[in-house]
């Protein structure tokens, strides 16, 4: 028996993709690259407002649904350089699609085929998806630069490409594979149908954050105040959670917009000098950067103008820095005509 | 009797899927028949660990809860 490793994002396009191969009696193990900026999870962990909804790895779900393993790898490392420098640069956002597309197909090929025994790797693209990575153009350099060559199948538009090996030495039918081309999804949710499968994730602009325009900005802004493009995974958490406002370049403020957030922020209160208010509930504010001793002020100012005491004359905030020192200020909470636009990053 | 193979993965404070990860990490290592005690925060975990499990054909033995913190066991198989 045939062994393919799945590309799985937990989305709708992998799963048929895989579900296509499985179906021809090939043998189909999933896998899952954690790159830190997967939409998985941490906001759904994080905030409050989402704990209604089902919380769950929609790969592990997909894996679950179609009786396969599934093996989530923590690529999220390497990743940065894909991220920091992408040979084919970004998509609308900060999204290195292609350059992430040839990274996750090499990663699967060293991962199955030269420690394990699998013969191919599939992939759930189609052509035009996307508009930048998902090409007729960038298919064969996927393919060629991931190394894998002609052992990549896209299960879903093989037949609008040169055959594969698999298809040449028939290991899969290529009369059963599909030829799905551009962006209507309507093939793909028959597809799904035709297999019973409902109840799929439909990920609006892509599997992870950097498609996301405020996120992109967030990493942007993090790029420019530091003069360098590098991050470490927590500051990616952190673009993740809460308001960041920016008064200067040297530091910013990020406050915890709920309780779910403030309790994930709590976690970074040792490493970070943090702010909250006294005597009544507050947000949580850890400010990153390097902030002056005169601007702790205008940090407390803004916290305040956050916390419940908003409409008071003045109110009370500590700050606590790394050392353990904890400092007193007693300020007017800021109004928000007096914290301009801009400042939020 | 044989002396019961217990282990503990602290994953505090991880974020999912991290919790997954390392559990995949350390159950890779580990022989047929050992218990994890998984350590976690994220309550992500009660969905996904249990998925996971069922995924490679390990048992989730029992699932705890304790004010913040969880405590999943599984029991590894052979698969
Ligand atoms: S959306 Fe994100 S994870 Fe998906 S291909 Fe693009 S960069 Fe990679």
């Amino acid at each position: 028996m045939k062994k393919a490793i799945a590309l799985i994002s937990g989305g709708l396009d992998s799963m048929l993709a895989a579900k296509v191969v499985q179906e021809q009696g090939v043998h189909v193990e999933g896998l899952n690259f954690y790159t830190g900026f997967c939409v998985e999870g941490h906001t759904h962990a994080i905030r409050e407002k989402h704990r209604s909804r089902p919380r769950r790895n929609n790969a592990l779900w997909v894996a679950e649904q179609l009786g396969i393993k599934l093996h989530i790898i923590d690529v999220s490392s390497e990743y940065k350089d894909i991220v920091i420098n992408p040979k084919y640069g970004y998509g609308q956002n900060l999204n290195p699609c292609l350059d992430c597309k040839i990274f996750m197909v090499n990663k699967a090929l060293a991962w199955g085929m030269e420690e394990r025994d699998f013969d191919f790797v599939l992939t759930g693209e189609v052509i035009g998806q996307r508009p930048k990575s998902q090409r007729k153009e960038t298919m064969p350099i996927i393919a060629r630069e991931s190394g894998a060559d002609d052992l990549l199948l896209r299960p879903l538009c093989a037949k609008n490409l040169t055959p594969t090996r698999p298809e040449r030495e028939g290991w899969v039918d290529r009369a059963a594979l599909y030829g799905f081309h551009g962006r209507n999804r309507k093939p793909q949710m028959a597809l799904a149908e035709s297999f019973g499968f409902s109840d799929y994730a439909q990920p609006a602009g892509g599997c992870c954050f950097l498609t996301d325009a405020q996120y992109a900005s967030k990493l942007q802004d993090l790029w420019d105040a530091r003069g360098e493009r590098d991050y470490e995974l927590d500051d990616i958490m952190l673009l993740k959670v809460g308001r960041h406002i920016r008064p200067a370049s040297h530091y910013k403020l990020i406050v915890g917009r709920e309780e779910g957030e403030n309790r994930y922020l709590e976690g970074y209160r040792k490493r970070f000098l943090h702010m909250r208010t006294t005597g009544f509930p507050g947000p949580l504010a850890l400010i990153d950067g390097a902030p002056k001793r005169r601007d702790l002020t205008l940090a407390a100012r803004i916290l305040a103008r956050y916390s419940r005491g908003r409409t008071l004359p003045r109110v009370d905030v500590s700050a606590h820095h790394t050392d353990g020192v904890v400092e007193m200020l007693n300020v007017e909470p800021l109004s928000p005509t007096d914290l301009p636009a801009s400042w939020h990053v | 009797m044989a002396q019961e193979n217990r282990q503990r993965l602290d994953a505090r404070g991880l974020l999912c899927p991290l919790p997954v990860i390392r559990t995949q990490e350390r159950v890779h290592d580990l022989a047929p028949g050992t218990l994890l005690d998984i350590l976690a925060t994220d309550p992500g975990v009660m969905q996904d660990i249990p998925a996971w499990s069922r995924v490679h054909g390990h048992v989730v033995v029992s699932t705890e809860q304790d004010r913040g913190c969880i405590r999943i066991t599984i029991e590894v198989c052979e698969t």
